[in-house]
């Protein structure tokens, strides 16, 4: 039997693994997930507070996150919280695509190597595909 | 490692007997999501305007708030679930693990105690 080191790495970190399909969109459910937690749940109580605290508040999170017609800074934050929300919405959908495939490992199917690899990209092509959607569908439903 | 006992050395060290809770409280709350995202986001896509007058009088419906409130306590969990498990994967060190411990559990809890109030605040016709 091996023997046991104290200095031993505790799980392989991700400059271990050689980049494919299931380990990239593994580390991406991390990214996204971390990414919607803080930027997403953020923006949410920023958004849901400035409505309960009154007009003021809403009209101060629409201009430096989306209108931009405030003061000069506001013009640049507004181009960024634009880019975070559509980035959210991938982040969302990418997120969802993967959790799912989380839900078909957990029950022990989906392991086959050609298989893995394209549900896989596969999540990676609904992200997309539901974002791009979803913008369309949010500039057309009005 | 001090002295003591072989047992009392390696006591606390060992699993916690929590992970399954942990695993399926996850799953439980991803489920949950799956419902309640897609709600929101179709509901603010599909509203009328995004001005203030519409958009609280919609959250202020009965249903909207109920989702609103829900999306406070499941999101926020899954989201606290998930933050935790990155934390446990990336601090080992005894300060910042002891730190990330205290923030992962204090954060989401203020921060879901807020968006309710919120929500309440809303729902109910105050300010």
């Amino acid at each position: 039997m091996a023997q046991a080191h104290g200095n031993r790495p505790i799980s392989p970190h991700l400059q271990i693994w050689r980049w494919g399909p299931a380990m990239a969109v593994s580390i991406l459910h991390r990214i996204t997930g971390n990414g919607l937690a803080f930027a997403g749940l953020g923006l949410l109580l920023w958004w849901v507070g400035a409505i309960a605290a009154g007009e003021s508040s809403y009209q101060t999170f629409v201009t430096w996150v989306w209108a931009g017609n405030g003061p000069a800074l506001s013009f640049w934050t507004a181009i960024l919280g634009k880019v975070v929300l559509v980035g959210l919405t991938w982040a969302f959908f990418q997120h969802l695509a993967t959790g799912l495939r989380h839900f078909v490992l957990d029950i022990g199917a989906g392991y086959e190597l050609h298989a893995n690899a394209r549900w896989s990209v596969l999540t990676v092509v609904f992200s997309l595909a539901a974002t791009t959607l979803f913008w369309v569908f949010v500039h057309t439903a009005r | 490692m001090g002295n003591g006992t072989s047992i009392g050395r390696v006591r606390g060290l060992g699993s916690s007997h929590s992970g399954t809770h942990h695993f399926l409280a996850s799953r439980l709350t991803a489920v949950g999501n799956l419902v309640l995202i897609p709600w929101l986001m179709v509901s603010l896509a599909l509203l009328p305007a995004w001005d203030y007058a519409t958009v609280r009088g919609w959250m202020a419906q009965p249903l909207a708030a109920t989702a609103m409130v829900l999306i406070f306590i499941n999101t926020v969990w899954h989201a606290r679930l998930g933050v935790q498990v990155m934390l446990e994967d990336y601090v080992h060190e005894a300060p910042g693990k002891l730190l990330a411990w205290l923030l992962v559990n204090f954060v989401p809890a203020a921060a879901a105690v807020f968006g309710i109030v919120s929500i309440i605040r809303i729902a109910l016709g105050g300010a």
